[in-house]
């Protein structure tokens, strides 16, 4: 077949063509995608939290609340028992004074506010010295370094080299520093909802 | 043209990375484990397959003063393919490539193999070309990968190895291995690790001359 | 403030060539000389913002309104790909003088992945459309202050006694893992 010549014609109808046939395979792709993306990241969310808190029956409906003075409001994910009272707890927390800016935290506190686990959502930070933060809160053998079985309320949490109770990622003063922020974040907020944590499931009047 | 020569050259002689010095963004970008330069480098390589495959098979119908266009609406068109089809079933490779994905439409290597190649040769040998010149890409970036994370985290495709070795002496050991040369998973590592990786096939090249 | 912050931080902490790693191959190719490091710059400048003002009123007057968002790719590289061409056009006719010293370096910049992916962060970042164009601003000047600074390196390079095996491109990409850091030692600042 020759080659068509380049007539004004010509190159409308292919470039026309030609882009015709690739949205419209996008769109195709796209159908088809959409679900796999939405459940992929559901199923990351899911993964979270089970991962942070200790064995539960089913999930709570999520509660949003927004703590004084903070730009964005926090996910409050309870989950219930088999008698349907609320367990525990996975906070989905932040800060945006990690080393890069933005970091996400996932963090599961059980009925008397002891953190159960953590996992680190999104973060910026730099590879080996920041990025740490995904392993280093979470050392059971270093009593410490971990912030597993820790009550916030009794532990303060904060970097020793600011007088606090955790020691800090080598190298990495900043990260450490935002990763303690998001987790009393997360708690503070906790408490403000509930009645004190223990009675949890006795709740300080309705959602806001 | 002998198909196999044709799909070889691409791993040395004609390294896209290593002897033409194209698509240097994604190769520093990407490369700061083995598995992710993997990730990328096989991205790249169905891009360039599938938009080769296409062009040769419409290069007739296209006329050649809006062939550019033309031909980067059919790249972007399956490197949005692979950015949906990533975010859906490798959602966490994904993330870690981020930006470089959709940067793969201006890899100088996907469209120049389309200028250069297909467009001017027959189906087969174009997909032959896409093949070849894409696992050479990806041979690049997952050789670039291994070297820093190697030397940057003591590990191969996450695979701890002086820990695995410690394990494999002593199955007990509760030995934890400490950090490597961080530098070089941070920006000035990839620089300076390609530099001499470029330097060292450079040097190989001549002695086989 | 703000807008300093996002200067600072693109400028010198996440230097859009040393530390993002996009722009690549114009900073290796066309920065033997500072003349034409200059003439690169001023060429990225004005493209790179103008394609971020155009790919941020498409992204959030026409894709996200039509629920099209998965055709940003394909979208933004035409849109560059056609400003480009008119650019060259317009300064052929309005300007011939500017055309000299920047028409060699346009058709380079069609497949510059700094101009697509300062588009696509700007979305990404949720930026408004001011903070959008001081972030092109600022990652041009980030652009520019990598390159000149790197062509003034490699000038001197040129006159140095290097290795054989060493020549040419080996060597210019350590200068550059160099470069890149001292750029690291501004990490932190914002």
């Amino acid at each position: 077949m020759a080659k068509l010549e380049s007539s004004f014609k010509n190159m409308l109808i292919a470039l026309f063509g030609v882009t015709f046939v690739a949205s419209a395979s996008l769109g195709l792709v796209n159908d088809i995608t959409k679900a796999p993306i939405a459940e992929a990241e559901k199923a990351k969310k899911t993964n979270a939290i089970a991962a942070v808190l200790p064995e539960f029956n089913h999930l709570g409906e999520t509660e949003k609340m927004l703590p004084d003075n903070a730009k964005d409001s926090l996910e409050i994910y309870p989950a219930l028992n088999d008698q349907g009272e609320v367990i525990a707890n996975a906070v989905k927390t932040y800060s945006y004074n990690g080393f890069n800016g933005y970091i996400e935290v996932m963090v599961g506190f059980n009925h008397d506010g002891i953190i159960t686990g953590y996992r680190v959502l999104k973060h910026e930070e730099t590879p080996g010295l920041g990025s740490k933060m995904k392993t280093w809160f979470n050392d059971i053998s270093k009593e410490n370094q971990t912030i597993l079985e820790k009550n916030p309320e009794k532990v303060n949490l904060t970097v020793s080299k600011d007088g606090g109770d955790i020691d800090g990622i080598t190298a990495a003063t900043i990260s450490s520093r935002a990763f303690l922020e998001s987790v009393n974040l997360a708690y503070n907020s906790l408490h403000d909802i509930y009645d004190g944590v223990t009675s949890a499931t006795s709740k300080k009047g309705d959602k806001q | 043209m002998n198909q196999w020569k044709n799909f070889s050259k691409g791993f040395i002689k004609e390294n896209p990375v290593f002897i033409l010095l194209l698509g240097m963004c994604p190769t520093l970008g990407t490369t700061g484990s083995a598995i992710n330069g993997l990730g990328m480098g096989l991205a790249t390589t169905f891009v360039l397959v599938m938009s080769n495959l296409v062009i040769s098979l419409i290069k007739n119908l296209i006329p050649d003063k809006v062939r550019i266009p033309a031909f980067i609406v059919v790249i972007a068109t399956f490197v949005t393919i692979v950015q949906m089809v990533m975010q859906a079933f490798v959602p966490a490779l994904y993330e870690s490539l981020g930006l470089f994905i959709p940067l793969i439409v201006v890899n100088c290597i996907v469209l120049g193999r389309a200028e250069a190649f297909a467009s001017k040769n027959t189906v087969l040998s174009s997909v032959v070309d896409g093949l070849g010149i894409g696992l050479g890409f990806a041979f690049a970036l997952t050789l670039l990968g291994s070297v820093r994370e190697i030397l940057g985290s003591i590990s191969i495709f996450n695979w701890k190895i002086a820990e695995g070795f410690a394990k494999l002496f002593n199955p007990e050991t509760t030995f934890a291995q400490g950090d490597g040369m961080l530098v070089f998973i941070l920006a000035p590592g990839a620089f300076i690790a390609l530099g001499f990786l470029i330097a060292i096939i450079n040097r190989l090249n001549k002695t086989k001359a | 403030m703000e807008y300093i912050i996002i200067i600072i931080s693109a400028v010198l902490v996440n230097n859009i060539v040393l530390t993002q790693f996009l722009g690549i191959c114009p900073f290796l190719g066309v920065s033997k000389k500072i003349d034409t490091a200059v003439g690169m710059t001023g060429a990225v400048a004005f493209v790179m913002v103008l394609a971020t003002i155009v790919t941020f009123l498409i992204q959030h007057y026409l894709l996200n309104p039509l629920n099209l968002a998965y055709l940003q790719t394909i979208t933004f590289i035409l849109i560059i790909a056609s400003l480009v061409q008119l650019v060259e056009i317009i300064l052929k006719k309005v300007s011939p003088a500017l055309y000299q010293a920047l028409g060699v370096f346009l058709p380079l910049i069609t497949t510059n992945c700094a101009i697509l992916g300062v588009a696509i962060l700007v979305i990404q970042k949720d930026f408004n459309l001011m903070e959008g164009v001081v972030y092109a601003i600022a990652n041009a000047i980030g652009f520019g202050l990598a390159l000149i600074i790197f062509a003034g390196l490699r000038e001197h390079l040129d006159m140095q006694n290097v290795p054989t095996g060493l020549k040419g491109v080996p060597i210019a990409l350590i200068t550059a893992g160099i470069l890149a850091m001292a750029f690291m030692g501004f990490s932190g600042i914002v």
